[in-house]
């Protein structure tokens, strides 16, 4: 079989090239490591929040810049709404007990959501104390009124010889005082848990951005070598079918790609326990897809490349803005033309495929249509690299 | 019955608008060594290319061991040695040879022997297992001679095979060629040594993409009156720029 032996190849060699290896291998964990403690902070989104029920002090407490507010009937039910409407969270009321359900994808919006939260309410006891302060103080002042005729009263009755001892009419109006409304919170997530980070989400988009990287160029330099150093016109002076070459470079590369994403996943999660919802095996279905494209876009993008530095130009144009419309920065967030441009990057919809897994704990049917789609860049740049190579062979 | 391995009727060739090709025609008879002559630039790689089918030819036709080109099948009855080594420097040429032996679909059974045997011809046994990064330019130019022989074509098609090998090298080279002739293989070889010409059984004269002439080289020397192929050679270089002169 001769893509059997072109696979075999493509793996000696690259087995041979150690630095190429260690690059594959070793960089995304190096990349990710930096990231996790990079980015276990959070930024300044607005955040939004659906409320039912809630009393108005409350929510007028809540409000601050990094949230919104938009109202719901009673009878909405969180879970419902949050997904409906991209909620960050939902909140209830029932009597004092405030129920809290995030939706956790972006857990920097939560930690927006908690903030909010813990200030408003922290801002109403505050003010009930302010409120309650005074409220004494006017009590104070009324007994001491009170206090005085009283006294007057006593000596009235001293001079008078009255019997009749102090109806106290200040008492009833010191029980009229409110006492500070305090409410309880409960809160659910409906993906992750509260201790997700930053990290979390980043980290399956990264996943697909270092398979895609790493192959597009390793297999893009790799075909470019063997077009500069001759040996495509003498593979082409055999037998070979075209399609048979690049199907050899597809398994040879996809293997490898394969070998890296188990690699990075594996040190991601037992390395820094990252929450992953889904399916690892979809996790690893969706980066191979990637992997595919990243080859045979690769493949194809090398035949505009005379040389290694050639080929390198190509990062700023090809990769580099896949990572703007990965999903690392809310597409739905971006101007209604940046999102249509987003459409016609395979890293688009890998992003999705994996937070959707990763996060959501989406299933292979939640996923298919990005999968499918993946197919589809493949085949395609698959395809014109077979009638690419026609330029070195007619047959 | 095949009488001519290789069949070149009427090609011609532009790069752009630079014609390569001028109308060229060439004929291989089986069990013949032909050498294709001409300074670097005149075309013979081109011409090479579009036997083989790896080049888009304007017009004309060829015809390969009875089959028109471009036919993927045929390949596998051509050994090609191109003008520039085309090695996996990373590979040993062991490995460079056997993934070439593979591509041409020697049976597994026979891989080690053809491979030994290529590697003799060429007197590569003793470095096969090293890494071509570490070979000689020398060595490398056997190496794809090796690559070339591996299959045992019936059809050779050779761009330069001698250029940077040893006197001695080159002598033993010749010597398997005129075996393998014997065994009723056709060779067609490309060279810019003109005394390499005299090996073969027939010479085609090549200059800016015209066959300036075609025979054996005894003939050659009595139509140009001249004791060496290399003064046909020059003769035919002046001939051919008076008459662009007179036009």
């Amino acid at each position: 079989m001769r893509v059997i032996a072109i696979f075999k190849r493509v793996l000696r060699e690259m087995i041979r090239d150690k630095r190429t290896l260690a690059l594959m291998f070793l960089a995304p964990l190096f990349i990710l490591t930096l990231m996790y403690f990079l980015f276990n902070t959070s930024s300044d989104t607005v955040a939004k929040i659906g409320v039912s029920r809630v009393d108005t002090t409350v929510v007028k407490a809540i409000k601050n810049k990094h949230v919104k507010i938009t109202h719901y009937s009673a009878n909405a039910t969180a879970k419902e709404k949050v997904r409906e409407d991209n909620l960050a969270a939902f909140i209830k009321q029932k009597n004092g007990k405030l129920t809290v359900t995030y939706q956790n994808s972006q857990p920097s919006d939560s930690a927006l959501v908690r903030q909010a939260l813990q200030g408003g309410l922290t801002k109403i006891k505050v003010q009930a104390l302010a409120a309650a302060t005074q409220a004494q103080k006017k009590a104070l002042q009324q007994q001491a009124k009170v206090l005085k005729t009283l006294v007057a009263q006593q000596q009235k009755v001293a001079v008078a010889q009255g019997a009749k001892a102090g109806a106290t009419p200040g008492q009833s109006q010191q029980t009229k005082l409110k006492a500070p409304k305090t409410y309880s919170i409960t809160s659910h997530y409906l993906y992750g848990s509260s201790d997700s980070t930053f990290f979390d989400t980043f980290l399956p988009i990264l996943l697909g951005f270092f398979v895609f990287f790493f192959v597009f160029l390793i297999s893009g330099i790799s075909l470019l070598n063997e077009r500069t150093t001759g040996t495509l016109t003498r593979l082409l002076a055999t037998p070979i079918r075209r399609g048979e070459i690049i199907t050899g470079y597809l398994m040879g590369y996809g293997l490898f790609a394969l070998v890296q994403t188990v690699i990075t996943v594996t040190f991601a999660l037992t390395v820094f326990q990252i929450h992953m919802i889904g399916s690892v095996w979809l996790i690893l279905l969706i980066n191979f897809l990637l992997a595919l494209v990243a080859l045979s876009m690769g493949i194809f993008v090398s035949t505009f490349a005379n040389s290694e530095f050639q080929m390198m130009q190509f990062i700023p144009i090809l990769v580099i803005p896949q990572v703007f419309f990965s999903g690392l920065i809310p597409v739905d967030q971006m101007a209604n033309w940046l999102q249509w441009i987003a459409h016609i990057f395979p890293l688009y919809y890998g992003g999705n495929a994996l937070m959707n897994v990763a996060t959501r704990g989406v299933g292979f049917a939640g996923i298919a249509g990005e999968l499918g789609i993946l197919i589809l860049f493949a085949v395609l740049f698959t395809v014109l690299n077979v009638v690419g190579m026609k330029r070195y062979r007619r047959v | 019955m095949v009488t001519n391995t290789i069949d070149v009727r009427g090609v011609a060739k532009k790069f752009g608008s630079n014609p390569v090709l001028k109308k060229i025609s060439l004929q291989l008879p089986v069990g013949q060594i032909m050498g294709l002559i001409g300074p670097s630039g005149a075309g013979k790689t081109t011409l090479v290319k579009a036997i083989l089918g790896m080049e888009k030819v304007d017009a004309g036709t060829t015809t390969v061991l009875g089959t028109p080109m471009p036919n993927r099948k045929v390949m596998q009855r051509i050994g090609y040695m191109a003008q520039s080594d085309a090695l996996y420097e990373d590979l040993t040429a062991r490995e460079n040879i056997r993934f070439f032996a593979e591509l041409m679909s020697v049976p597994k059974q026979d891989l080690a022997d053809a491979i030994a045997h290529a590697a003799q011809v060429v007197n590569l046994n003793d470095a096969l297992d090293r890494r071509v990064s570490a070979y000689s330019g020398g060595m490398k130019r056997r190496l794809s001679l090796a690559i070339a022989l591996v299959q045992d074509p019936e059809l050779l098609i050779l761009d330069e095979p001698t250029v940077g090998i040893d006197p001695e090298l080159r002598q033993q080279i010749w010597a398997e060629l005129y075996q393998l002739k014997s065994q009723g293989k056709s060779i067609l070889v490309t060279t810019h040594v003109m005394d390499e010409a005299e090996h073969c059984d027939y010479l085609m004269l090549i200059r800016e993409g015209i066959a300036l002439a075609q025979g054996t080289p005894a003939q050659l020397e009595k139509d140009y009156d001249v004791a060496t192929i290399e003064q046909v050679f020059l003769k035919a270089g002046r001939l051919q720029d008076e008459s662009h002169r007179n036009l």
